[in-house]
């Protein structure tokens, strides 16, 4: 698969701000908000609302007819895409209904019944996100729980790395939330482990010989029957993007986890190092998007010559 | 109804005369607009097609067999594309055709994403989605004369290997060239099912070589005499 730089943008940027809203309202709900300052809180919950914002502003350039976007919001009952987007946009009134909650000093019932409703959408979301691509059985490694799994753990650990470094910059740190924080990377490192194995053990399930009904011989491709390439070709067959797949994947282990896991995990970690474990995190995690768009193998590809995808 | 097409591949000379009639007559279709072409003069042209056909090669030499696979819409039954649509651009009739709405359709590409077959293209010059409307606008044409009201991929091609006709009528003539000849669909598994159907290369019948006959008195004498007198 071609990767689409708006959805790899819109889905990390997003799923950070999802998690990080998810985070800071389950935090300021159990410290009965003692955790972060009030101040803290409000700019937190501005900078996940600013987050959630920028990504699905980025996901409007992946269209290439954006006048009809608003047309995305009318197939909730079978497209994930249109589910999205509906859950996405109710999640905007009680990101946004919270920080205010939090300005005006409201009592925790009524910020639980602000933020909750939030919480339930931004997991939502970030389901809605994963099975966008899970439902597809054209591209058997997106094809699984695990999808679903990777977006919400992956969401909710840098959105609780992000949290971390606001109460570091805040109050000098919450050991708490750091716990968490670990808790989730090492969540969401074993799922992404786990979904790399799936992706070995699915592949190759089709072939090329049953594709085109000719189980009982060997099929290979003579000619593709177009000189240059075609919309199928740039979208699905280009290897190009995985060139460095290898390179890749380590860059993924250590920026995405190695480093968030190893400075989450040392006693009271400075603002600072949180600041270069954020900017590694969101590094990792564009890489990592990267891959799982770049590594993804469509089934088209077995009419244009491969031989088992 | 299922409308759809049946391709016989033992027939199929992969001439691509189906592609080209399908791109003469939808170029300027109603249906979806033009198929633009990207420079369709330049170093490395390129452009929106609803039916491509690939060329295989079947077992191996010298037992081998070239395969022409003509490919368009399958019009599936349930049709993954129409499934994943988040704008209702794509949607299935109530003959069985899948199309796009090309006003409402947004870009996205996912269902490109969703379909196994490749069936369907984005247009860079209207940034919408394209694909085999199975010429809609002819085959209820009542202006045009009855053997004219086909798609014209199946009226183009020089080899007939190409039928349209309602695959859920048992009698209709698809119908039976199917049962006849084993047609089967393709990716079945994915679990779309898929309508159009692929006819398989008929085995040839085997020549029976018969043994020599045995020559006659003559010829046993002629050929006795020849081993024995040098000429």
């Amino acid at each position: 698969m071609k990767p689409p730089l708006s959805v790899i943008f819109f889905t990390v940027l997003s799923g950070a701000g999802l998690g990080l809203f998810v985070l800071l309202v389950m935090a300021d709900l159990l410290s009965d908000g003692t955790i972060l300052s009030q101040r803290a809180r409000i700019s937190v919950g501005a900078a996940a609302l600013a987050l959630v914002a920028a990504g699905l502003g980025s996901s409007g350039l992946h269209l290439a007819n954006p006048r009809n976007a608003w047309r995305a919001l009318s197939q909730f009952r079978h497209s994930w895409l249109s589910r999205e987007g509906i859950v996405s946009l109710a999640f905007f009134p009680f990101a946004i209904a919270y920080p205010a909650a939090i300005h005006f000093g409201a009592t925790t019932a009524f910020r639980a019944a602000a933020g909750l409703p939030g919480v339930v959408l931004a997991l939502g979301a970030l389901f809605c996100t994963g099975m966008i691509y899970a439902c597809l059985k054209t591209i058997p490694q997106w094809h699984s729980w695990l999808t679903p799994a990777n977006y919400l753990a992956l969401g909710l650990a840098s959105g609780a790395l992000a949290l971390a470094l606001a109460a570091a910059l805040d109050r000098g740190g919450a050991a708490a939330l750091e716990r968490a924080a670990v808790l989730l990377f090492a969540v969401a490192c074993g799922l992404k482990l786990a979904y790399y194995l799936h992706a070995r053990r699915v592949s190759g399930g089709h072939t090329l010989a049953a594709a085109v009904g000719m189980t009982a011989a060997q099929v290979k491709l003579l000619d593709v029957g177009h000189s240059h390439g075609t919309f199928l070709t740039r979208e699905f067959i280009d290897r190009s993007a995985r060139r460095y797949a290898r390179e890749l994947r380590f860059v993924v282990a250590v920026a995405a986890f190695a480093i968030p896991l190893i400075v989450l995990s040392g006693a009271l970690p400075s603002p600072a190092s949180l600041a270069f474990a954020c900017a590694s995190c969101l590094t990792g995690l564009l890489v990592e998007r990267w891959l799982f768009f770049a590594e993804a193998d469509h089934v088209v590809r077995l009419y244009h010559g491969q031989t088992r995808v | 109804m299922r409308l759809g097409l049946v391709i016989d591949l033992d027939t199929c000379v992969g001439c691509h005369a189906c592609a080209v009639a399908c791109k003469e007559w939808n170029g300027s279709s109603a249906i979806s607009g033009p198929l633009s072409d990207y420079q369709p003069y330049g170093a490395a042209p390129s452009g929106v097609w609803f039916n491509r056909i690939r060329h295989y090669e079947v077992g191996e030499y010298p037992e081998a067999k070239t395969l022409n696979v003509p490919m368009s819409c399958m019009h599936c039954e349930d049709a993954a594309c129409v499934t994943v649509c988040p704008t209702g651009a794509s949607y299935k009739r109530a003959d069985g055709i899948v199309l796009v709405d090309q006003d409402k359709c947004m870009g996205c590409n996912y269902c490109a994403w969703a379909c196994p077959y490749g069936a369907r293209e984005l247009d860079d010059s209207t940034g919408t989605m394209k694909k085999c409307t199975l010429c809609a606008d002819r085959i209820y044409d009542e202006l045009l004369p009855p053997e004219d009201r086909q798609p014209a991929c199946v009226l183009a091609c020089p080899t007939h290997a190409r039928s349209f006709g309602d695959l859920d009528d048992p009698e209709s003539a698809v119908s039976q060239l199917v049962r006849s000849r084993d047609g089967f669909a393709m990716l079945p598994e994915l679990g779309y099912k898929p309508v159009n159907r692929y006819l398989p290369p008929r085995q040839p019948p085997e020549i029976a070589v018969d043994a020599a006959p045995r020559p006659s008195l003559a010829g046993r004498l002629k050929s006795l005499v020849n081993r024995v007198v040098k000429r």
